[in-house]
């Protein structure tokens, strides 16, 4: 598989990390139910608990199924490593664990999924690690909110539910001038419309369960280590640069100089928490992943088909959809997302609250309910749903309103999706009457 | 750990998760172009753990040592002669891959009476680079990066990965290489490194004045350098020749087996 340059993203997207299995011919990646594994003699177990030779152990802590997935998944985002977790908020949980601790501080993006902000705003305070959350296009608010204590800075690629895009290049040399990571939830975008790597993230995380499983059928997570991020260098991370109690003294970023977080997140992280992920989920996510260029192609087709639609509706009173140019990320997203900004966005509807309830039960194609990312298509009402924790201040920090309509376009074809759309507005038009 | 090398800045060595103790039989590993101690960690892991002293090394201006890097092979093989001296190690296994193999070459010829063994993994001589390769690194590194990092790996599923599962060995060792040449602001090293095989011209010499055994550990589908290339060096050194299912990046695609091979070349 040699050649002058590594393969392209359809080929990783089929073949990165797996080979037929050499005990069975099996081509397909085998799924390796089982939660242990035997060694050949005690000599071969204790150089595997000693980290002298590389192998599977138990499956919390690795699998061979979930590391075709882990694999697959780094050479898609041009990292180095990966680690699949039982949800995505499991992954940005095992982030921020292995770099952050009590005292410990993170400067986050105010535009994020609910339960990121959940997790940062209420549970990680409760433990000791808090959280000053910016708008992502202020460069100088996330400057200005980094502290001695700041382990991370955080964003989604594409801010949710407003689509803001993360200008990943400038927060990224942000960051590094003072000497911290930047983490990237890039599940909206997947690395087939944007690589946060390539753009100078550190750390990338998914919510497998969206666009990379791509069926609706499964809950994971996958955590990716560029490689890139000096630890020893930014001398702000002991828990990577100094001796690790917890594994004889470890010293993990002279162990790998690479691979230092991931060793961590994995040998305490994975070990301790557990937030593992089952070998039948990365089985199912990976075949999503195989024909994730052709599906995101057809999710950002449609999208942009329903979103003419929607801009002549007077019904729809604004569409935050960042490849229109009335979008405030319009020219950001021109740059970083030029194969399209992706299949979920959200529009506001003109009138009533009643009339926002009529116009959603209304639909008969679209799906209610708490997802995206799925082949079909989905719809949701997030000040009521995924954003209802939130109070008025941070939904408006958020950008979302009591009529703010959340779509995730699907693979269907993109006529019926319109024609189902016409019918629920009209719908909505006549309960305002 | 650091040691103080006479003439030289300090050097850093990784001694395999256990304190280095000169009273142990000593193997030193030394790493390849635009790398450091860490492609070593499993193998060194596995001697400090069973007998073995281990100072895996980060040549001058390499990882976390100091300095500029080196103009030749000779002048690497006096420095890991002299990091011995600083060590107090009298004799040592030398275990080298890629350009780190003729620098253990050259350091066995030069004072035969301090190595035990030698093991050449992923070499060939000589070992040279095309112009085009050269011309490449001089001027567009990163690029020269994506390709040596292709050409080093024989495929896209190397398991049981390393250093342990999940890793991605074409992305970790980009990522490796980039840092290296990130981390020398004055010299294109990438460029000094792939000069510094590619100049070497003693080889045979040195076969010559070696008197320990030799054991040559090759990747059977190594497109840098390639098993065919090895045919006079190992004839000369009278070498046992281990060959892998794997690529030149044969630590990483193949550990079990370059253990095995390595313990057969160390007792």
């Amino acid at each position: 598989m040699a050649g002058h340059s590594d393969p392209g993203f359809d080929t990783l997207a089929l073949h990165a990390g797996a080979a037929p299995d050499p005990a069975t011919g099996a081509r397909a990646v085998p799924i390796h139910l089982t939660t242990s594994f035997v060694f050949d003699s005690s000599e071969h177990a204790a150089s595997l608990f000693n980290m002298e030779r590389s192998g599977h152990v138990y499956s919390r802590i690795s699998n061979p199924t979930n590391a075709v997935l882990e694999e697959r998944v780094a050479a898609l985002e041009g990292g180095a490593g990966a680690i699949a977790t039982a949800s995505g908020q499991a992954a940005l949980h095992l982030a921020i664990s292995t770099l952050a601790g009590a005292g410990s501080h993170i400067v986050a993006s105010s535009a994020l999924y609910g339960g990121s902000h959940n997790l940062l705003h209420y549970t990680l305070a409760r433990f000791g690690i808090t959280t000053t959350f910016v708008k992502p296009g202020d460069i100088d608010g996330w400057r200005a909110a980094i502290r001695p204590t700041t382990r991370l800075l955080f964003g989604e690629t594409l801010g949710n539910p407003g689509l803001d895009v993360l200008d990943i290049p400038t927060v990224a040399a942000l960051a590094h001038d003072h000497g911290l990571p930047l983490l990237v939830d890039s599940t909206f975008t997947t690395p087939w419309l944007m690589k946060p790597v390539d753009h100078g993230a550190d750390l990338v995380f998914h919510s497998a369960t969206k666009f990379l499983s791509g069926h609706g059928t499964v809950i994971g997570g996958v955590l990716v280590d560029s490689g890139q991020f000096d630890w020893d260098r930014s001398g702000r991370f002991p828990e990577l640069t100094q001796p690790y109690d917890g594994f004889h003294g470890m010293v993990f970023s002279e162990e790998s100089s690479v691979g230092a977080f991931l060793l961590r997140a994995r040998r305490e992280g994975l070990r301790d928490f557990g937030a593992c992920m089952s070998p039948h989920t990365a089985w199912l996510i990976l075949q999503g992943i195989e024909t994730l260029p052709l599906r995101m192609a057809r999710h950002v087709e449609n999208t942009r088909k329903v979103v003419a639609f929607l801009a002549g509706q007077k019904m729809v009173a604004a569409i935050g959809y960042p490849e229109l140019e009335t979008h405030p990320s319009h020219a950001l997203a021109k740059t970083l997302l030029p194969r399209g900004c992706g299949s979920v966005f959200s529009f506001n509807l003109r009138g009533s609250r009643a009339q926002g309830v009529a116009f959603i039960e209304a639909l008969k194609i679209f799906s209610h309910l708490a997802n995206v990312g799925d082949c079909r298509s989905l719809v949701i009402h997030p000040a009521s749903t995924t954003h209802f924790r939130m109070d008025d201040a941070a939904l408006a920090q958020a950008g979302i309103t009591a009529g703010t309509i959340r779509l995730s376009i699907g693979l269907e074809d993109a006529d019926d999706l319109i024609d189902d759309l016409k019918r629920a507005l009209k719908i909505a038009e006549k309960a305002g009457a | 750990m650091e040691l103080n090398v006479k003439g030289h800045n300090a050097a850093y060595a990784y001694t395999g998760g256990k304190p280095f103790d000169a009273a142990w039989p000593c193997v030193v590993f030394i790493h390849g172009a635009l790398n450091d101690h860490s492609v070593w960690t499993l193998l060194a892991r596995w001697c400090a753990h069973h007998g073995f002293s281990v100072l895996a090394v980060d040549q001058p201006g390499h990882g976390r040592s100091a300095g500029a890097p080196l103009a030749s092979v000779e002048a690497l093989a006096d420095w890991v002669l002299a990091l011995l001296d600083a060590a107090g190690v009298e004799k040592a296994a030398l275990v080298g891959h890629s350009m780190g193999s003729l620098i253990a070459l050259e350091a066995a010829a030069r004072a035969p009476e301090r190595a035990t063994r030698l093991v050449m993994m992923g070499t060939a001589y000589p070992m040279k680079v095309s112009d085009a390769l050269l011309a490449t690194a001089r001027d567009t590194p990163l690029k020269a990066i994506a390709m040596v990092n292709a050409f080093a790996h024989a495929g896209l599923a190397a398991k049981p990965s390393f250093p342990g599962p999940g890793a991605w060995l074409h992305g970790a060792d980009r990522a490796l290489m980039r840092r290296m040449q990130a981390g020398q602001r004055e010299v294109n090293l990438f460029h000094h490194d792939f000069s510094v095989c590619d100049r070497y011209a003693h080889g045979l010499e040195a076969a010559a004045a070696i008197r320990c055994p030799v054991d040559l550990v090759l990747g059977a589908r190594d497109q840098m350098t390639s098993p065919k290339q090895t045919v006079d060096i190992a004839r000369a050194l009278k070498a046992r020749v281990h060959t892998v299912a794997a690529g030149h990046a044969l630590m990483a695609e193949a550990p079990d087996a370059v253990l095995a091979a390595l313990r057969q070349a160390l007792h």
